[in-house]
């Protein structure tokens, strides 16, 4: 269990660090490699939750596509946007990210939570994939995922192509 | 003290914080969109933390993150795709000059 305290503590560092990285750095493809650490970090949190099959996912998808997809719109766009200046709203934005950060803390800290004390599941895919395809599970949410996709898909093509 | 449900609930607390200041301050629309995947990172922790500590064996949680997870992506898809459209058009991708439908 030590192991496991050690790990959260340091992977919650870097994941601290690398978010405000992100929103603090003036270079925005500095920032955009720290989202990549991040993504990452979180990856590990998963893992000290146990949940394994979503920190590969986490992988796949944050650190694999959405940060390419990133990388790729910040080189297209780089010339006419140097740098990510803040606008005339910093001052309001901060106290508001405080405030809710504060409220947050407190709705948390003074809730008793129920913690069960069994041990989790381990592996957790079958379980995951008995519930999304399953009998009783979700797979019509699984239905409605593919057309969302699918509608994202081609609203991209339909955006971005040359008239 | 061994970590317990309140430190993950907390981690996200926080950079669901950094990610609402980074949303509502930056004027780089590609930034917004990074301080977004941050919030919604921010929340599938919180959705694993609760998943692992309260009902260890339902794992509906983590159906939720995958679900969540899903819907960022066709975001980030889109999102990225305005961002483009709106640079070919207009030569900016500065949010407070894209004020096209404000009036």
């Amino acid at each position: 269990m030590i192991g496991l305290d050690i790990a959260f503590w340091v992977l919650a560092v870097v994941g601290i660090g690398a978010a405000l990285a992100v929103v603090l750095l003036n270079d925005i493809f500095r920032a955009a490699l720290c989202l990549i650490l991040c993504f990452l970090a979180v990856a590990g949190i998963y893992i000290t939750l146990s949940a394994d099959f979503l920190a590969a996912v986490q992988v796949l998808i944050y650190v694999g596509a959405i940060s390419v997809l990133i990388i790729l719109a910040i080189m297209l766009t780089r010339e006419v946007q140097r740098g990510s200046p803040s606008n005339r709203l910093r001052i309001p934005a901060f106290i508001v990210a405080i405030l809710f950060l504060g409220g947050v803390t407190f709705a948390m800290l003074n809730t008793p939570w129920q913690v069960s004390v069994d041990p989790p599941l381990e592996p957790t895919t079958p379980a995951l994939a008995g519930l999304l395809f399953g009998e009783g599970g979700f797979i019509l949410a699984v239905e409605i995922a593919a057309i969302l996709l699918l509608a994202a898909i081609l609203g991209a093509i339909v955006l971005v192509r040359e008239k | 003290m061994a970590v317990g449900l309140e430190h993950y609930l907390i981690l996200s607390a926080v950079l669901f914080s950094i990610g609402l200041y980074g949303a509502l301050a930056k004027r780089n629309a590609i930034v917004i969109l990074m301080s977004i995947e941050l919030m919604l990172n921010a929340v599938n922790i919180a959705m694993v933390a609760f998943s692992r500590y309260i009902v260890p064996l339902l794992l509906t949680g983590q159906v939720f993150v995958i679900f969540i997870m899903v819907v960022a992506a066709a975001e980030v898809a889109v999102g990225l795709a305005i961002i483009i459209a709106i640079y070919r058009h207009r030569e900016t991708i500065d949010a407070t000059k894209i004020d096209l439908m404000k009036w």
